[in-house]
């Protein structure tokens, strides 16, 4: 599918999509509330079918935490890339794709880890890499903690 | 013409004319103990040493080879390592079991080298049913290894010993069938009358084919009994450890590491001593005079050196071959060996009722 | 909240719990499975990670370009000079500037030769996991002569840091294609007898025929790459799908197999051992001239997001660079492909014995400091 008819499809699913910075790939901006739907749509629509999510990650920006993913499909040539902003840094919540897709669940739990995105109807959000006990989300700007030290 | 009976006869008699029957016997078994016990250690190192040649060969590699020329005394500063360090005892483990463990198993094995013919006249003890004595003797060890897995209060320990215990139930019948065959061909269980029926051929030759394939299996059967790859389920490295002897730290884990080169040497010496004709010579059909030559050398050699190939056989195939996994292990035993095996016995039995062999 | 020892529902289940690491022969590193088992059979298996995480994401953040080079090599430490390269791509189509032909070429036959490197040093290990101790040395033994190649070119034999944004650290060494050709013709001999040592075994085969079989769905669902993926049927090799470097120039197969156990991923990476000869033997003897470093003011990626993929020995590894125009990046995320590649094993191993779960691990090549990051 052409990246024409992409931006046609994703905008009649979510019509307050904003295309994103990239240029390497197609991005679109979702709202929190649509991305589950979105992604489901384009997995299981047979023009599209991505069904291999190769990077889900997130980054602290100044508009707030941003969860990225990266699609792909295996029989088609395109990929695109969503990006959620999620304001909200206290409690930022989005839904998970890991009923989507299976190695979602632990890149979550990672992101969950690192970043304390929490995900909606995860089945077993926990710490991934850092103890149950660690206070604070270390890949935030904000963190503190007495390792780390400015030059 | 190296007959040792007159020498441990001369011992025998020189002690009973100067002492009472009961000192007598009580110095007699003192020596026997004795050179019983250092015969082990030696004989225990020297194979530790060996396999870890054997093994470096075959793996592109010097081996040991600082201590001493050509690394010779290598096992002897391990033994000493061993014998220095910290026992180390775990606090949840049975403490009575756990220590008890290690000498059940090696005590197995010294008793079983008792019955073992090294020449003529060279044996502790010449029992009428010997191969029945280390039959059961010889498996009396793994109630040590089930008690060490037990008592160590440690998952895989438990894992080890109920392999093992299972391995060894299993390939016991393999091994015992595969004796009965030699025993119905030479009538009987004394080690020096299997030996005597050999003298005009080694039973491996004598027994056509069944007997080789009785001692292919009694091959393979004495190695899973010894625990030793690719047999080695009960202490397999890879998966558990080091299996039911994980907890053990010094002497004690080396009680076990030389029982385990033992018991490979008692199933050599019972192979040697059954199918290849024990410390007889090696003699080819009417060529006198090579069979002169090879009569002049000593029982003693000949004996060591078939447990010696016996033995390297089955390091050859420990450093080649990978593990098998606990269900293939017992479906090689049940569903191929004893079938194999119990046919091979009915064939046996038959070729000696018929006097078809030679 | 995890069952711990004093689980008495497991007990009345007769089921109990192995920790299997983080200290453990074949994990590989440390890495920890928490594997309930019934008798030898594993109802469920959960792998713990972190035992090795050491930010360097986070860390990457406070460093410049050619700096946190030296970071990636800690990672996939068997494919250094992959991960060096795709954070060298990345930043290089951020600047916009392109590398001579031959910098691609250097780099992708140190590619290749990591990535044969890093297949030999899992033939030893996989044949330990086995129990066949005999591999180790086989493997490491042709492993020293790709060593011996690096350490003359880079000065390091491990950690090569090497491939840095703009081209090379240094010019290759005088020896280099004598080097590689005598390796070609060396290796070409001594492959064979892998197949001799192991591949042939029947205990060996038994072992590993239909242990631990991973659907192309599976595979693809989890994200599973590399050869264990594609031993799977799942066409997944970023060198095919999106060349860089001096991949386009090349002709080579990417080897699939259908059937997914652990055998089809075994056979993967024996073939792709051919394979990767066959390209260094027509990269060796071209190698063009040209300078090794491009002349650049300052690396600094303009500002936006950038993300590159590259085939390291063991999958796709992504490298995304959120970048503010400075000297270093606001972001640096790596998708690796052993993290992605070890949560399937919980799907694989459910049903089979212990001693499978040990070759099952073993066939997915796991290099655990790849996992934590």
């Amino acid at each position: 599918m052409q990246t024409e008819e992409l931006i046609t499809l994703i905008t009649s699913l979510a019509p307050d999509q904003k295309p994103g910075i990239s240029k390497q790939y197609p991005e679109f901006i979702l709202p929190a509330e649509k991305l589950h739907e979105v992604a489901k749509t384009l997995k299981e629509n047979p023009q599209t079918k991505m069904d291999y999510l190769f990077s889900l990650t997130a980054s602290d920006r100044k508009d707030g935490l941003n969860v990225i993913y990266h699609l792909t499909s295996t029989e088609y040539p395109h990929t695109v890339v969503f990006r959620v902003i999620l304001a909200d840094k206290e409690n930022p919540m989005v839904a998970t794709v890991s009923d989507l897709w299976s190695g979602a669940e632990y890149l979550e739990r990672e992101v969950f880890d690192l970043f304390g995105i929490k995900f909606e109807n995860h089945p077993d959000l926990r710490r991934l890499f850092l103890d149950d006990e660690w206070v604070g989300y270390p890949l935030r700007k904000d963190y503190k903690d007495s390792f780390i030290f400015e030059r | 013409m190296y007959d040792f009976t007159p020498f441990i006869e001369s011992i025998t008699s020189y002690l009973n004319e100067n002492l009472s029957p009961f000192w007598a016997g009580l110095i007699s078994m003192v020596l026997l103990g004795v050179g019983i016990l250092l015969f082990y250690a030696v004989l225990g190192l020297y194979l530790v040493y060996a396999e870890r040649k054997i093994c470096a060969r075959m793996q592109n590699r010097m081996g040991p080879n600082r201590v001493g020329p050509g690394g010779i005394f290598q096992t002897i500063a391990d033994l000493i390592k061993l014998l220095l360090k910290e026992l180390i005892y775990i606090r949840n483990a049975d403490s009575l079991l756990f220590n008890i463990a290690p000498f059940i198993v090696i005590v197995a094995s010294i008793m079983a080298i008792g019955a073992i013919p090294f020449a003529k006249g060279l044996q502790a003890v010449d029992l009428n049913i010997g191969v029945l004595y280390i039959l059961a003797i010889s498996s009396m060890g793994v109630i040590g290894i089930l008690i060490a897995g037990w008592a160590s209060n440690s998952k895989y320990s438990v894992i080890g010993a109920m392999r093992s215990g299972a391995q060894v139930i299993s390939y016991e019948l393999s091994v015992g069938l595969a004796l009965l065959g030699i025993i119905t061909f030479a009538g009987s269980m004394q080690f020096s009358e299997i030996i005597a029926s050999q003298e005009d051929g080694w039973w491996i030759f004598k027994g056509h084919i069944p007997a080789m394939i009785a001692f292919v299996i009694f091959l393979i059967a004495g190695t899973a009994e010894t625990n030793r790859g690719p047999f080695d389920l009960a202490e397999a490295e890879s998966e558990l450890t080091a299996g039911f002897h994980t907890e053990y730290s010094g002497i004690k884990f080396a009680f076990f590491f030389l029982a385990e080169y033992m018991n490979m040497f008692i199933i050599a010496a019972v192979a040697t001593t059954l199918w290849l004709g024990g410390w007889l010579p090696f003699h080819l059909f009417r060529w006198g005079a090579f069979n002169t030559v090879m009569d002049f050398i000593p029982p003693v050699f000949w004996f060591f050196g078939k447990a010696a190939f016996v033995i390297y056989l089955m390091m050859w195939f420990k450093w080649t071959f990978p593990r098998l996994r606990i269900d293939q292990l017992l479906a090689l035993e049940w569903k191929y060996l004893l079938p194999i095996n119990l046919m091979n016995l009915i064939l046996i039995a038959f070729l000696t009722l018929m006097k078809w062999h030679f | 909240m995890e069952a711990t020892l004093l689980d008495f529902d497991l007990r009345d289940k007769e089921e109990y719990i192995i920790n299997m690491g983080p200290q453990h022969p074949s994990t590989h590193g440390v890495l920890r499975f928490e594997v309930c088992l019934q008798g030898e059979q594993i109802k469920y298996l959960r792998p713990h990670c972190g035992y090795i995480h050491r930010g360097i994401e986070k860390m990457s953040e406070a460093l410049t370009y050619p700096q946190l080079i030296h970071l990636t090599d800690r990672m996939d430490y068997l494919s250094a000079h992959i991960n060096n390269e795709a954070v060298a791509l990345c930043v290089e189509n951020a600047m916009g500037v392109e590398v001579s032909d031959r910098v691609k070429y250097i780099r992708t036959i140190l590619a290749e030769l990591s990535r044969i490197a890093s297949h030999q040093l899992w033939w030893c290990a996989f044949g330990m996991d086995l129990g066949a101790l005999t591999t180790f040395f086989y493997g490491l033994r042709d492993r020293e002569h790709i060593l011996d190649i690096f350490e003359e070119t880079t000065g390091s034999r491990l950690t090569q840091s090497f491939i840095t944004p703009g081209g090379l650290m240094a010019d290759v060494h005088p020896n280099f294609q004598k080097r590689i050709k005598e390796f070609i013709t060396y290796f070409r001999k001594k492959l064979p007898e892998y197949d001799q040592l192991l591949t042939g075994n029947i205990i060996f085969r038994e072992r590993t025929h239909g242990i631990g079989v991973m659907s192309k769905e599976v595979a693809i669902d989890y994200g599973v790459t590399g050869p264990s993926g594609r031993g799977s049927g799942f066409t997944c090799d970023i060198r095919k799908i999106a060349p860089y470097s001096a991949y386009p120039f090349v002709k080579f197969n990417e080897i699939t197999l259908s059937e997914g156990d652990t055998y089809s991923r075994y056979v993967v990476r024996i073939k792709e051992m051919w394979e990767s000869l066959n390209i260094l033997e027509q990269l060796v003897d071209n190698i063009p001239q040209g300078p090794t470093m491009l002349e650049l003011k300052a690396v600094k990626a303009p500002k936006g997001e950038y993300y590159q993929r590259v085939e390291t020995a063991r999958g796709e590894l992504g490298v995304y660079i959120v970048s503010d125009g400075g000297p270093s990046p606001a972001r640096i995320h790596y998708r690796t492909p052993n993290f992605s590649n070890l949560f399937v094993i919980n799907k694989l191993a459910k049903g089979h014995k212990i001693a499978d779960l040990v070759a099952i691990s073993g066939s997915l090549d796991l290099v655990i400091p790849d996992i934590d990051r």
